[in-house]
């Protein structure tokens, strides 16, 4: 079973081909010298050019940068503080709480969206009954659902590498003279980090990607990239989405290039040391 | 993992530099642009860090393409205040955000039967027209609007009437003088729909001879059942959209503003655009600073500067739409003045109707239908969801139960 | 008796969950609730059941959409299990490509890739032009419930192929070899061992194709022309569309919760949370 047989081979190269399809269309479109979808009329930069000067598409991919790194870090602090406080809890309570830590990941987004906004006008609205300064959508709004969003994967993330955790190492710190707290953080904590970080680069990623949810709670002074491109599809269209979706594509594609190089030499070094046959 | 964030964060690091790019899209420089109203009044809230949001229609203002003026930029530039600007795409889009969606905007382009409702509901702002010196320019025919009785909340900023636009190579120009062609079997699956309710109903209403605003429920139904009987031969239901749909030659016709179909037409001269003999509706858009807003005297600045003929012909000559400003039309090219596509003729005029505001229970019925339009064609019993949903919820009781007792027994097993 | 006493001495590190708690309960609980209510009462304020029965109205919509996520799930996982299966079994750097290429688009916009199918399924699009060429007349592809479920399948194959993947790296080539060498001929592996051992990660597969499937808005509205429908667009009516009426997309969206909650607790009878979480990663 180690060599793919040609069918394999044939039916993987389909699928692939068929994800690639659309991207491959952009991409090529975005070097389109006129705005036509369909017909292909000349070689052309300038639409790289238009998109770099447009401000608004500036602005949006730096409010969701931003939003999504500040969730992130939120939501894994919570999260993971919520994973760890969760491992010590009693059964009931447990599966109750984790029972509602799974509601917005299986709630249709929409839902989740609507819900969250309906949250936000009602808050507005006894702010401004008692009188209070009414806040308006924005960044605080937006942070504060993605914050929300990226809290369940943080713990999905953390809680079964809290679990392969072995007491008896925390216990033997502590008999070894650490304060509880001392062998929380020295031996506890660098143990699930990679859950943490695995949280972590979740959050940004479901963060970054999110739009059903950001429609629903940005307002005009904050829109994420996802909406600002959602808007701008309504309209006439113009290649600088192209060009925008290729770029999103060279930047993933080497991020994901390096990931992948740093995985295989990780695997390469363990391999070394262990000496056996790599599992397939 | 450590090297995977420090990867991840290198590449982040690298975006970064964006954020510093160049603000704008070149246009025409805003130095050059002849401003009526003073230097001093445009910079009376300047170095103050004042922002407005501008909410308006999509393709709705110059924004520097294709050299043309940038409105936003030159009016950031003239007063220091920084413009968000977002757009929508039907009124009742608009009216939504406004009463549901929790942002606050300080300066809309609403259409003319949209602002009487926003009137009746008080969620508009008097505007303090001394603020607004460039009013002079506005015609006489629009200083009193039906829509706004008082002249009190809002400044014109367009006005126009809605055409078929139509590919002149598959259609003759004698075959769209009714809206008959619309419904057109002929033209299957190549028509095009507004995809708002009133723009929608208003084409029904002109082929069944009734006002644009009938509030008869009777009336209404009659309209619904033949935009049902037209649902099958529509492509798509769109509203900008429509450009590329035309341009692209994916649809042969479609009705939509006259304005829009002027630019449409400069962009793709095998174009046509007809008013049928029926009548259509004649609109005009205003702006109006919603209730609420934080900066009036910023967002009066901007309307004032959008009534500057300068600005007012620019953005004419870009978006196509007829303009309520004599003073700007003197200053806009022949090709768009003197074109009977965005400037129709009095005999067009007087065949059209204006929308006006629908009383409540009227425009919950037009949504309903609305929506009932919209969905699938097939008819369900009512009972249908009520019904599922118990089963579902019996079965899905019933399973657990088996299932909690099949781990009893298997435990007793062991 | 031991971990008695350490999660008694822990008994502070609870407390650790409490923001968490805290904030599920603003942020979660409390607009769930506050859905609830806009679907009970009427614009201004009254209790009313009408909203709910309302919705009654709009069952050819919510068959429809159910009836398309069905097919697109379905679609995905016929489509998805060869493949989760021939790169579970590929070796170490080809495994890890593969893997990456089919993040990679996952990676990219989702409203940018269902874009890029209009442009490849319009009547002068790219895919027409091409059967031009050959002398095929022009299809019309965009604008159907195809167009509809082609989109569906694009944007949510991923989410099916990523749990049925990280399961199927559990199931060991010596079980499937073991097999073999007893004499037990494919279609007894797969549906003896392969089946039952993927069942969570089809599980999680579906339930994470199925949900976003049921509830999408955007795909219908660039790729199916905008005159059907679907719960999404219906929910996006109400709210920030064209005909603004909270309390019935209130109504709606309960109603769509519940039919799902409902549908995944019929399918639950599968597995328990903690498998959930370790197909996750």
């Amino acid at each position: 079973m180690k060599k793919m047989r040609w069918y394999a081979k044939t039916y993987v190269g389909a699928v692939m081909a068929f994800f690639y399809l659309p991207i491959a269309v952009l991409i090529l479109y975005s070097f389109n010298e006129s705005k036509s979808r369909s017909y292909f009329t000349g070689f052309t930069l300038h639409w790289y050019k238009s998109l770099f000067t447009n401000e608004l598409i500036i602005r949006s991919l730096w409010n969701t940068l931003f939003i999504a790194f500040a969730s992130a870090v939120l939501a894994t602090i919570i999260g993971t503080a919520a994973a760890i406080g969760l491992s010590r809890m009693h059964k009931a309570a447990k599966s109750l709480i984790l029972g509602f830590t799974y509601l917005p990941m299986i709630n249709p987004e929409i839902v989740t969206g609507v819900s969250l906004m309906l949250l936000f006008v009602s808050l507005q609205g006894l702010l401004e009954a008692i009188g209070a300064a009414p806040f308006s959508f924005g960044f605080a709004t937006l942070i504060l659902a993605h914050v929300t969003f990226n809290i369940p994967y943080v713990i999905l993330n953390v809680m079964p590498k809290l679990r392969q955790v072995d007491n008896s190492i925390y216990e033997a710190a502590q008999d070894l003279g650490c304060a509880p707290l001392q062998a929380f953080t020295k031996v506890v904590v660098p143990d699930i980090m990679p859950g943490i970080v695995a949280g972590f680069l979740t959050s940004i990623t479901m963060s970054v990607d999110d739009f059903v949810i950001s429609y629903f709670v940005s307002g005009p002074t904050s829109q994420t990239l996802p909406v600002t491109i959602f808007s701008m599809m309504r309209r006439k269209v113009s290649p600088e989405v192209n060009a925008l979706s290729t770029i999103l594509f060279i930047v993933v594609l080497t991020v994901l290039l390096l990931v992948n190089m740093a995985d295989a030499r990780r695997e390469k070094a363990m391999n070394k040391r262990m000496g056996a046959n790599s599992v397939g | 993992m450590a090297k995977k964030i420090s990867l991840l964060l290198a590449v982040l690091l690298l975006i970064m530099p964006l954020g510093a790019a160049p603000a704008y899209a070149d246009g025409e420089e805003a130095d050059s642009l002849e401003l009526m109203s003073p230097r001093p009044y445009y910079s009376q809230l300047e170095g103050q860090g004042v922002s407005i949001n501008v909410y308006n229609w999509g393709e709705y203002i110059s924004d520097g393409s294709d050299d043309m003026l940038n409105v936003n930029k030159a009016f950031e530039e003239a007063t220091g205040i920084k413009v968000y600007y977002s757009t929508y795409a039907t009124n009742e889009e608009l009216y939504s955000k406004l009463r549901g969606g929790g942002a606050q905007y300080d300066v809309i382009i609403p259409s003319d039967y949209m602002i009487s409702r926003m009137i009746s509901e008080d969620m508009l702002e008097p505007l303090d027209f001394s603020n607004i010196p460039n009013f002079q320019f506005i015609d006489d025919n629009f200083r009193d609007p039906a829509y706004d009785p008082e002249r009190r909340f809002s400044v014109p900023y367009t006005w126009g009437v809605v055409g078929i636009i139509y590919n002149t190579e598959r259609i003759d120009p004698e075959e769209v003088t009714s809206w008959e062609i619309l419904w057109d079997e002929k033209y299957m699956g190549d028509i095009l729909m507004f995809s708002n309710p009133r723009d929608a109903f208003a084409i029904a209403q002109q082929r069944l001879g009734y006002s644009l605003n009938t509030a008869d429920p009777d009336e209404l139904a009659a309209c619904l059942r033949l935009l049902q009987d037209q649902k099958f031969l529509v492509q798509a239901y769109v509203m900008d959209e429509i450009f590329d749909k035309m341009l692209g030659g994916e649809a042969a016709l479609a009705p939509y503003y006259a304005g829009d179909a002027f630019t449409m037409m400069g962009e793709n001269p095998l174009l046509g655009f007809s008013v049928p003999d029926e009548g259509t509706n004649i609109f005009v858009d205003a702006i109006c600073i919603p209730k609420g807003s934080k900066n009036k005297l910023a967002a009066e600045l901007y309307i004032n500067f959008l009534c500057e003929p300068a600005v007012s012909a620019a953005n004419g000559e870009y978006i196509g739409y007829a303009l309520p400003s004599s003073a700007a039309i003197d200053l806009l090219d022949e090709e768009i003045s003197g074109s009977p596509v965005a400037y129709p003729p009095q005999s067009v005029i007087d065949n059209a109707e204006y929308f006006s505001e629908l009383p409540r229970d009227a425009n919950l019925l037009m949504d309903q239908m609305w929506t009932e339009l919209l969905s699938t064609d097939e008819r369900y019993n009512r009972l249908l969801i009520p019904v599922f949903l118990v089963a579902a919820v019996a079965a899905s009781i019933l399973i657990n139960v088996m299932r909690s007792r099949r781990k009893k027994r298997q435990k007793n097993y062991f | 008796m031991k971990n008695e006493a350490v999660i008694r001495r822990s008994g502070a590190t609870q407390v650790l969950a409490l923001p968490y708690v805290a904030w599920m309960c603003i942020f979660i609980i409390v607009p769930l609730a506050l859905v609830a209510y806009f679907a009970f009462t009427t614009s201004e304020g009254a209790w009313t059941l009408d909203n709910v029965s309302r919705v009654g109205e709009f069952s050819p919509i919510l068959i429809r959409s159910v009836w398309l996520a069905a097919v697109s799930t379905v679609i995905c996982l016929v489509v998805g299990y060869p493949l989760a299966y021939i790169i579970s079994r590929a070796t170490g750097s080809r495994q890890r490509t593969m893997v990456m290429l089919i993040m990679l688009p996952m990676w990219m916009n989702f409203l940018l890739r269902t874009y890029a199918w209009m442009t490849l399924l319009e009547k002068n699009g790219i895919i027409n032009r091409l059967l031009g060429m050959a002398g095929l007349g022009p299809l019309q592809m965009i604008n159907t419930p195809g167009a509809v479920v082609l989109g569906m399948v694009y944007n949510y194959l991923p989410f099916m192929l990523l749990p049925l993947y990280s399961i199927m790296t559990k199931i060991d080539n010596t079980t499937l070899e073991a097999a073999q060498d007893l004499g037990a001929n494919w279609r007894q592996i797969f549906t003896g061992i392969l089946l039952p051992l993927s069942a969570p990660g089809i599980k999680t597969g579906v339930t994470m194709v199925f949900v976003p499937a049921v509830s999408t808005f955007i795909i219908s509205r660039m790729l199916g022309g905008g005159g059907q429908l679907l719960i999404g667009d219906l929910i996006d009516l109400q709210f920030l569309g064209n005909a603004y009426n909270p309390n019935l997309g209130s109504a709606i969206s309960l109603v769509l919760m519940v039919i799902i909650l409902l549908c995944m607790s019929i399918f639950n009878q599968f597995g328990s949370e903690e498998e959930m979480e370790g197909i996750l990663l």
